[in-house]
């Protein structure tokens, strides 16, 4: 087996062990940051090398046909990884805004969120809105 | 030796089964968040998903379709968050 085709067949691996693996994580982790952590960063990493190999292959392949359609696939294959990107971070971090706002909490009492002394996007909402919405937020954030 | 083909197929094959695996939390989920998560996930295993078909079938048209799938994915997500953070408040 030369040494091209072992490469590809490497990153296919990869890409199917590190889009189980996000999976796997969606339903073992217990909040939804955590899910987010997992099935965000396992799935874009994976499908990132799912674009690898499919590059990698058509790159082979047109150095073996010279035939025009295979760099066609690779170009078309380079900006669907430019597009991915792009938009899975982005989709990410506007879901965790999202859920940090709408104030969903985390699983365990004692892990990171109240243990943090400041938390810069609560304080940046509450300075927008009115201060009645201050107090009952102080209030539950002493409860807590 | 396995041919490449089989094997791109074979990974769709699996992904397939991700993606199933990944509809189980949509209709789990506890609160939206969790759902969205699990939407968010799915429409990045399609992305992989067609990406495998297309290069195990040679079909250019199928990457195209993999890249309008993750813009519109984008703005689907982008939207429904905003929406959830409208919501709560």
């Amino acid at each position: 087996m030369s040494l091209p085709i072992l490469l590809i067949f490497s990153f296919l691996i990869i890409s199917v062990v590190f889009n189980a693996l996000g999976t796997i994580g969606l339903h073992r982790f217990p909040d939804v940051y955590t899910r987010l952590h997992a099935a965000t960063k396992c799935t874009t990493f994976g499908t990132i090398f799912m674009t690898f190999t499919v590059i990698a292959h058509s790159v082979r392949l047109y150095v073996i046909t010279e035939e025009g359609r295979f760099l066609n696939m690779a170009i078309h294959t380079l900006l669907a990884l430019v597009a991915l990107l792009v938009t899975n971070p982005t989709g990410a971090h506007a879901i965790a805004r999202a859920a940090h706002i709408v104030g969903i909490k985390q699983e365990q009492a004692e892990s990171v969120w109240f243990l943090t002394e400041k938390d810069e996007l609560r304080e940046a909402n509450l300075q927008q809105t009115e201060p009645v919405s201050t107090d009952e937020s102080s209030k539950s954030s002493e409860v807590k | 030796m396995i041919e490449l083909t089989t094997a791109l197929y074979a990974s769709v094959i699996a992904i397939v089964i991700y993606i199933i695996i990944c509809s189980v939390r949509i209709f789990l989920g506890p609160t939206v968040a969790d759902r969205i998560v699990g939407f968010d996930t799915l429409n990045t295993m399609v992305i992989a998903g067609m990406i495998a078909l297309g290069a195990a079938m040679f079909e250019t048209l199928f990457i195209d379709i993999a890249i309008v799938y993750a813009i519109l994915s984008f703005i689907s997500t982008l939207y429904i968050a905003k929406y959830l953070e409208g919501g709560g408040s």
